[in-house]
């Protein structure tokens, strides 16, 4: 048997991990967000709204690392028929889409300002409704097949052929962009980014994982804990 | 596993044998024993049967019985290769079916609740689909026909099959039996939809294989008059209903 | 102990078998090749007449029903073998899993994908596609859509065991679709554009050649799940 293979095992884990995961959560939310709104210059081009991408971006950073942890958790499920790692793909799914809705609605509405509209076809907010879509194919597949088991099963070897498709998606996507709209217009990364812009975006993303980490295992101790109730039930309905 | 040609003392030990097949089609089984050691499977999150052991020796037959839910189809598609065994192992000789798909041996014939039959397809053909999925081959003409006249089926051979009653598709599906050599029959509830006569017809089909030396696992809650063992699968039913890991 | 098995005969044998299902009655590949006539026709009363904007839209629009009329297709591809248990028999043959799935793909691919692609000129012609871009409009379907039947049997082969599974398949397999349609509208483009369409056509052969390599396997890691 693995290690966290054992369920009582991994709730005992998740609740040395959640008081820690919590603190720092918070801590790092307080500052960051202290940064990002009052100490990070407003930028030159676009102003106040720059603020978005203190949001945005590690939203986006988010959607993907999630993503490899799904998929992480799949592989895990199907080479070793780990059943706890296949209920932690479905724990972290949604997490993920939220992440990546969220990055896709303060891109939107970083758009309006800097475009004009709320939704450019740009490389990179295309690739996260690619991503978006991607999970809602797991979440949706999760739910589709009546047998728990067989429904993670299943999810998993999506979120592999997934995992796969995503360079592929993600060059295919930037290509595409490049030969329909040659100039592109958002260029935030990179170390050209000046030092008080960049601080409040590495907290916020400590911040966002931190959050991650604190609902990921509130969520698997949920799952824990309903099939925990199944067992009971079924045990029962047995006399 | 290749069915061994025909020895002459054979056809004189077993005379009965001729009328369905032509001398160059009865088969000499000389299989190795399926062993079954220490089974358990679990179906939708539940354990159904645990501690399963078994020997199915060449011109044995097994039944399987239980109450509905005990697993006897379970065990059937277990030992067919679809899906694991939670724990034991299954070997057939030295084929270890519980790592590696039985599908590579050729070894087995399976008969499961659906007729797998192409509606739209004459009898001729499906039979033809099932042999060339198996083998890559058409059947043999005469076979068919002598397998077809068998269960009553010869006027359906040119027939698609969405036109056949319910029995009749279930006949069509047990004319695999006759199609291919291969020394271990799985059958799940082969009787279900059968009148009197075509149970004899296959009680007799049966008995012919055994004869051959070959091995006969079934499911079925029906006496078919074939002699052979008993496995009362509520002997193992789990004394744990689920992985106490959960809780 | 099974040295003697041929393996090719069983390839073509449920090759052959798909194919004649496909084109049989209730089969597909009427189906498929009407939905793609049909489907298409839909644009210029959607979007007017006009020529030039039709030209424009061509090669996008010929692409997307194609895509469309395929997974429409695939749709059945494991389902109808797994309702009436052939997909039982499918999975004992000594080809395995992995060389069922290939056979299969191949046979969609060709009974069913095959005569749209023939078909693309005509279409092409109804959208007043470019002169110069035809062959391309050929060249790209033939090269990509092999991708399309590959990634969506895995789709396919995922929701086999669920009542109505075409929406949810469709849901799978959309977003995986993507390069594939990017890069085969991209050559036509380039090629009606007088630019080199060989980087497109390039890229579009890589992706396929990607789904040959996962398609098989993982629709027949799918396929077992709801074998058990």
């Amino acid at each position: 048997m693995h290690r966290f293979a054992n369920p009582a095992e991994f709730n005992r884990l998740a609740d040395a991990i959640l008081p820690w995961a919590k603190i720092i959560m918070a801590a790092a939310f307080a500052y960051g967000l202290y940064l990002a709104l009052f100490t990070s210059p407003p930028d030159y081009q676009q102003g106040e709204s720059v603020r978005i991408m203190y949001v945005h971006v590690p939203a986006a950073w988010m959607s993907m690392f999630t993503y490899m942890v799904v998929a992480a958790a799949s592989f895990t499920a199907l080479v070793w028929r780990h059943p706890v790692a296949l209920l932690a793909g479905k724990a972290a799914a949604p997490i993920g889409a939220t992440f990546t809705a969220l990055a896709l609605i303060t891109g939107m509405l970083w758009g309006k300002p800097m475009w004009g509209t709320y939704w450019v076809w740009d490389g990179r907010l295309t690739s996260v409704l690619v991503l978006f879509f991607l999970y809602l194919g797991y979440m949706a597949l999760w739910r589709g097949l009546d047998e728990e088991d067989k429904a993670g099963r299943a999810a998993s070897i999506l979120a592999l052929v997934g995992v796969v498709n995503i360079p592929i998606i993600k060059f295919s996507v930037d290509w595409w962009n490049t030969l329909h709209q040659p100039s592109s217009v958002m260029r935030m990364d990179g170390p050209t980014m000046p030092a008080e812009m960049l601080w409040p975006l590495l907290t916020v993303a400590l911040a966002f994982k931190a959050y991650f980490i604190v609902v990921f295992l509130y969520r698997m101790k949920l799952e824990i804990n309903l099939r925990k109730l199944t067992v009971l039930s079924s045990i029962e309905a047995r006399g | 596993m290749r069915a061994a040609s025909l020895s002459p003392s054979f056809a004189t030990l077993y005379p009965e044998i001729r009328p369905l097949m032509t001398a160059d089609h009865i088969p000499r089984y000389n299989a190795p024993a399926l062993v079954a050691d220490g089974l358990a499977t679990t179906r939708g999150g539940r354990r159904v049967f645990e501690g399963l052991s078994f020997t199915v020796s060449s011109g044995e037959l097994l039944y399987l019985r239980g109450p509905n839910g005990s697993g006897k189809s379970t065990l059937l598609r277990l030992i067919a290769g679809y899906g694991k065994a939670h724990a034991g192992s299954l070997m057939f000789g030295d084929s270890d079916w519980t790592e590696a798909s039985p599908a590579f041996d050729g070894a087995m014939i399976y008969a499961g609740h659906e007729n797998a039959l192409k509606p739209v397809l004459t009898l001729r053909e499906n039979a033809a689909a099932y042999t060339g999925v198996m083998t890559g081959q058409a059947p043999d003409d005469a076979r068919l026909m002598a397998g077809a006249a068998l269960f009553g089926l010869t006027t359906l051979l040119d027939r698609p099959a969405r036109f056949f009653s319910s029995g009749q598709k279930h006949r069509a599906n047990l004319l695999r039996f006759t199609l291919l050599d291969r020394p271990l029959w799985l059958m799940d509830e082969p009787t279900v939809g059968l009148d009197a006569a075509n149970r004899d017809v296959l009680a007799d089909l049966m008995k012919r294989h055994l004869k051959a030396g070959g091995m006969i696992i079934a499911a079925t809650h029906d006496p078919i008059g074939v002699e052979g063992r008993e496995l009362a699968l509520d002997d193992f039913s789990p004394k744990v209903v689920i992985d106490e890991d959960w809780l | 102990m099974s040295g003697g098995v041929n393996t090719s005969a069983i390839f073509r044998a449920i090759f052959m078998r798909d194919v004649r299902l496909a084109w049989s009655q209730g089969g597909t590949g009427t189906m498929a090749l009407s939905f793609f006539l049909i489907a298409v026709t839909l644009f210029p009363f959607g979007v007017g007449p006009e020529p030039q904007t039709l030209a424009r839209i061509a090669a996008g629009v010929i692409w997307v029903v194609a895509l469309l009329a395929c997974l429409l297709s695939l749709d059945r591809l494991y389902q109808a073998d797994y309702e009436d248990g052939s997909l039982d028999d499918l999975a004992l043959s000594p080809l395995g899993l992995t060389g069922v799935a290939a056979a299969k793909i191949l046979a969609h691919w060709v009974a069913t994908i095959l005569p749209l692609v023939a078909l693309s000129p005509i279409l092409g012609m109804l959208m007043n596609l470019d002169a110069g871009a035809y062959g391309m409009l050929v060249l790209s379907l033939l090269v990509g859509t092999p991708a399309l039947s590959l990634i969506g049997s895995v789709g396919a082969a995922l929701t086999v065991s669920v009542r109505r599974g075409g929406v949810l398949m469709s849901l799978l397999v959309l977003p995986l679709y993507v390069p594939t349609l990017i890069f085969g509208v991209g050559a036509i483009d380039a090629a009606a554009g007088m630019t080199d369409p060989l980087p497109h056509l390039a890229f579009l052969g890589a992706v396929t050649l990607v789904a040959l390599v996962i398609g098989p396997i993982a629709s027949a890691a799918a396929l077992k799940l709801s074998l058990e």
